[in-house]
């Protein structure tokens, strides 16, 4: 899967958690918690989601890696093992 | 029409989901209902037959009002009752009240519609997909997102507005060092898979329920001038709606609930709760409410009890905060809890107790 692929999960996900987001306007280096308002029962569905989606299973330490767009996206490219 | 909550005065019947004839079993689905916390699933609770329907799709009633009667659990329905005219595959179909309901107003042949969500469901997204595609001839909503907000926002100030009237609250709060309770959640996580990790909420919300066995005078309802206990230590979960308003489904029987099966619990009905599709007993069984605002950042917080329920849990952030341990100073994660109590109900003393106990229990998270 390409970076623009899993960019593309990642934001499906968000979207299906909260479905008011505006994709264009989720800034990559921001937190998803502070730009979209997030708790912690809303993260655990994103980690989950992932997890369907990718087959990543993903270790509660690692979920610092998983607040930003661009963290996420780098995150899973290297557990997924990059671009296939 | 079934009373969901003090703050509910009357509902619209959105469909029948079950037909005259049809047999039924304690939890089932038998109605769709819309109110002030959207479209809500009612169950019936005793097993018997439909026998006749009173109020029709559209209608709306006040809470108390006869909805349909139903044949009690010895009657068998007639072993010649005719075969029902209406089409299996209305009854097969997957989709979530929300869903039904913007069908049902933008006049959505479900049939025609595919799914796409878990298992083929529709969801709101198919539904309006279908609506678009012959979007001139569709009727206008009946119920803006806004008039929605305006009624919760509404209900929730009735309610309240009656809280601070009628109960004469009082406030306590503690703080509790919570290293043992997030030292033994993150080792039990590690072990876990994505789908078990439990949230530190989970933990809070089993210690509130066996804590209440400790101090069941704070487990029930005010009424009628005397406290009633509850039939089981059902938790209200306070949930903050996206876009505003909030409601607090019922976690039945949490204090015999497992950790795990707790946490499946809540996340199911925090997804339904946003989603707009809570059953009935979700919203009218609660014994107790717990509201945590910590991930907003908030130290404490007093909340406001929810009529006729006779005390409140408010939980602020974890944060690590200066601790004295044996004599020195060290960087704990502390969280302040605090209890509302109706002082109608309980005096202080018993709200001490509730609190000691619960301190008591998360420093023992393996027992809970």
């Amino acid at each position: 899967m390409t970076p623009a692929e899993i960019r593309s999960v990642v934001i499906d996900a968000l979207t299906k958690i909260a479905p008011e987001i505006d994709p264009t306007s989720i800034a990559p280096g921001a937190s998803f918690r502070d730009q979209l308002d997030l708790d912690s029962m809303d993260f655990l569905r994103f980690v989950l989601a992932l997890h369907d989606r990718l087959g990543v299973e993903i270790p509660e330490r690692d979920y610092p890696r998983l607040s930003t767009l661009d963290g996420a996206v780098a995150y899973l490219a290297s557990r997924a093992g990059g671009p296939r | 029409m079934p009373s969901l909550g003090a703050d509910m005065e009357a509902g619209t019947l959105v469909e029948w989901l079950k037909h005259p004839g049809d047999a039924l079993k304690r939890g089932d689905i038998i109605a769709v209902v819309d109110t002030q916390k959207g479209a809500i699933e009612i169950e019936v609770f005793e097993d018997g037959m439909l026998d006749e329907i009173v109020v029709k799709p559209g209608e709306k009633v006040p809470v108390g009002a006869t909805l349909a009667r139903i044949r009690g659990s010895k009657v068998e329905p007639p072993a010649a009752a005719p075969p029902r005219e209406v089409p299996e595959a209305a009854h097969r179909i997957r989709i979530s009240p929300l869903a039904r309901k913007l069908a049902e107003e933008k006049g959505v042949d479900l049939s025609r519609v595919t799914g796409t969500g878990g298992n083929g469901a529709i969801t709101r997204e198919d539904v309006e997909r279908a609506a678009g595609a012959r979007a001139p001839s569709a009727p206008p909503p009946t119920v803006a997102p806004a008039d929605r907000a305006a009624a919760m926002r509404a209900a929730i100030a009735a309610a309240m507005a009656r809280s601070k009237r009628e109960i004469p609250h009082y406030y306590l709060s503690t703080t509790i060092d919570m290293s043992a309770a997030l030292t033994w959640l993150r080792a039990e996580n590690e072990k876990r898979s994505v789908t078990e990790r439990l949230l530190p909420a989970a933990l809070l919300i089993k210690a509130v329920a066996l804590a209440l066995r400790d101090v069941p005078e704070l487990n029930g309802y005010w009424r009628d001038g005397a406290f009633r206990p509850g039939a089981g230590i059902h938790i209200g979960c306070a949930i903050s709606l996206r876009g505003g308003g909030l409601v607090a489904p019922a976690l039945h029987d949490a204090d015999r609930l497992d950790l795990t099966t707790l946490m499946h619990q809540l996340q199911d009905v925090a997804a339904r709760a946003r989603a707009g599709s809570l059953r009935s007993s979700e919203l009218a069984d609660s014994t107790i409410t717990v509201t945590n605002l910590g991930e907003q950042g908030i130290e404490s917080t007093f909340g406001i009890i929810y009529p006729p329920q006779v005390a409140l849990v408010g939980f602020g952030r974890i944060t690590e905060r200066p601790w004295v341990v044996a004599g020195k100073v060290e960087a704990r994660p502390l969280v302040t809890v605090t209890l509302s109590g109706d002082h109608r109900a309980t005096d202080g003393h018993r709200g001490g107790l509730f609190l000691s106990a619960l301190e008591r229990l998360l420093n023992a998270p393996e027992k809970l």
